[in-house]
């Protein structure tokens, strides 16, 4: 379904020097899988998911979507395959237009976007639903803006949006951080009940050593830029929590001393 | 002021709302600070004028209006395609209809005295509201621009419009090309500056190479003070809110101008109007805090002070 296959990204430091984000990335999906991913800060994950969208275009490397080289199109012209949920609440919705405006941009997805109304009534009966869906209430204000909502009020929202046309694939990245505990468990649990009632193929970049294994079907270790564990059926339920951290601290150690050693 | 005087003011008030609309849409709903205006309106007026003179003023205005469209997505291919920063980008379009504006125009100036204009082809309105042409046809106008450019807004590719000044990274998440929206947003905003600028030549019977200097600035003072009067909550009130700002300055213009002041320094008090009303609010927030820093050290807070200037002393100690 997705192919990745040998992806190098690299972002210039300076003038002479560059920072290899992405070191020969090769990754296949099965239709219907999710893989959570971890890493240290600049391990590379954001830059994975992001060239997978579109906003970067990687140095080399190809990547297809269920047969189609998606490699060189354009940012906007993947959306309409692949639904996505950032990190900063505020980069997923447009803050000075209504719940339902913002939803009926994103159900427009892949449909002719003319002079058609841009929310029927029959659409904003469908809306309301699917909002109330979301379980927080906020289908009782449909018709306010989306700046005046929280943060996780925010990310539930993007999350539908992300949603409501199916995509083939969905990518979030670590889209319940900028979240309190109680409100990222809520999103948290959200998330799960949309991907598995929808059974989405499903990448998501997560810090929480414990979600990442309770969640999904993968798990996907990643460090200076290249995939270094790759966790799934047996191998990943007998992983635990403490001999993940251990192998984190391990792969960051074999860097020092390889520093050590250059030095 | 006499109520000719009056009149004359609200209806030059009404051509010009149509500008302020179209800085309206690029300044507020693109935010995109686009200063091809300047160049546009003065396009809009010259291939007006030379309609007028080929006898045809009607067909004047549609043609301004895709005129102006044209200069608006030449902006926006600079920025979107060429990487040009906006600001430069409308400049630099700006700068280049100088030359053609000229070229159109064939001279600096094109009077129109005595020649049919759009105002004065109306025969049986004439009769039946004698003196009040200029006023009904305008408003009709602007109220049908009005109500096109709402609805515009709200359908579906107006969605995307308007969340492209809001918020890019969305749009195109949403599978849409903000390069796209962009292109047709500056081209309408520019279309309706040179219909601003065609109508104005007609109304005041000529057409002049610099009538469209300073025309962002009148249109943003416009913005701002209806935004300041009506509000700007939701999409309606705030268009709105810019038709009445567009009347209400060019009110203020016409009474400072009773008082004595010299025409010659209408751009001056437009630029100053602007410039405070952008400046406000960080104005205000630095006046805030010298009382809040005057009311620190006159209180009883100087034990505090003194505890805050020993720890600021330790980590350099
Ligand atoms: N747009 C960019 N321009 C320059 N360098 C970048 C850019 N994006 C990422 N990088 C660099 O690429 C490396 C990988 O960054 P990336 O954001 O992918 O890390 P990450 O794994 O997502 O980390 P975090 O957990 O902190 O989000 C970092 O060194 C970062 O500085
Ligand atoms: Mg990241």
């Amino acid at each position: 379904m997705l192919k990745i296959w040998r992806l190098t990204k690299s972002f210039p430091l300076d003038k002479f020097t560059q920072r290899l984000a992405l070191n020969n990335v090769t990754l296949s999906l099965q239709k219907g899988e999710f893989v959570t991913i971890i890493g240290g800060n600049g391990a590379g994950k954001s830059t994975l998911l992001n060239c997978i969208a579109g906003v970067h275009l990687p140095d080399s490397g190809r990547i297809t979507l269920d047969g189609m080289d998606i490699t060189f199109w354009p940012e906007y012209r993947r959306s309409l395959y692949i639904g996505r949920v950032f990190q900063n609440p505020l980069l997923g919705t447009a803050p000075d237009m209504t719940i339902e405006e913002n939803l009926a941009m994103a159900c427009a997805k892949g449909k002719s976007r003319g002079l058609l109304p841009g929310v029927t009534k029959q659409e904003a009966k469908f809306f309301r639903d699917k909002v109330a869906d979301l379980g927080l209430g906020l289908e009782k204000r449909m018709h306010q803006k989306v700046g005046l909502l929280s943060g996780g009020e925010r990310q539930a929202l993007t999350l539908l949006m992300a949603t409501i046309v199916r995509p083939r694939l969905l990518l979030l990245d670590e889209h319940t951080s900028a979240l309190d505990p109680a409100t990222a468990r809520r999103v948290l649990e959200l998330t799960r009940s949309i991907i598995s009632e929808h059974q989405l193929t499903t990448i998501m970049v997560t810090h929480n050593m414990k979600e990442a294994l309770e969640l999904g079907t993968r798990t996907i270790m990643m460090h200076e830029g290249r995939i270094v564990l790759d966790l799934s059926g047996r191998q990943r339920e007998c992983m635990t929590v403490e001999k993940l951290v251990s192998f984190f601290t391990q792969e960051a150690s074999i860097e020092v001393v390889e520093l050590k050693n250059r030095a | 002021m006499t109520s000719i005087a009056l009149q004359g003011t609200v209806e030059l008030g009404i051509i010009y709302a149509i500008m302020a609309l179209g800085v309206f849409l690029s300044f507020r709903i693109l935010n995109m600070p686009d200063l091809t205006v300047d160049g546009s309106f003065t396009l809009g007026a010259a291939i007006s004028a030379l309609m007028c003179l080929k006898g045809s003023p009607w067909a004047g205005l549609p043609l301004a209006f895709l005129a102006g469209g044209l200069a608006g997505s030449v902006t926006a291919l600079l920025h979107t395609k060429g990487r040009i920063q906006p600001l430069l980008s409308g400049i630099l379009v700006m700068l280049a209809l100088y030359s053609i504006n000229l070229r159109v125009m064939g001279r600096a100036n094109i009077p129109l005295i005595n020649l049919p204009t759009v105002f004065s082809t109306w025969p049986w309105l004439n009769r039946w509201a004698e003196g009040y042409t200029a006023l009904i046809g305008s408003s009709s106008l602007l109220v049908l621009i009005l109500l096109l450019l709402f609805g515009f807004l709200k359908t579906r590719f107006g969605l995307v419009l308007r969340a492209t000044g809001q918020n890019p990274q969305m749009v195109r998440s949403v599978g849409v090309n903000t390069d796209t929206t962009l292109t047709v947003g500056l081209a309408l905003a520019n279309g309706l500056v040179a219909l601003s600028g065609g109508l104005l030549a007609q109304y005041q019977l000529f057409a002049d190479i610099s009538m469209g200097v300073g025309m962002v600035i009148v249109g943003l003072a416009s913005v701002i003070i209806g935004e300041g009067i009506i509000g700007s909550h939701w999409l309606g009130q705030h268009l709105i809110a810019v038709t009445v700002g567009a009347v209400v300055y060019r009110l203020v213009i016409a009474m400072a101008m009773e008082l004595g002041m010299p025409p010659t320094d209408l751009k001056l008090i437009s630029a100053v109007i602007v410039a405070s009303a952008l400046a406000a609010p960080a104005l205000k927030e630095q006046w805030n805090l010298a009382k809040r820093q005057i009311q620190a050290q006159k209180g009883g807070g100087s034990e505090d002070a003194e505890d805050m200037e020993a720890d600021q002393k330790l980590p350099s100690g």
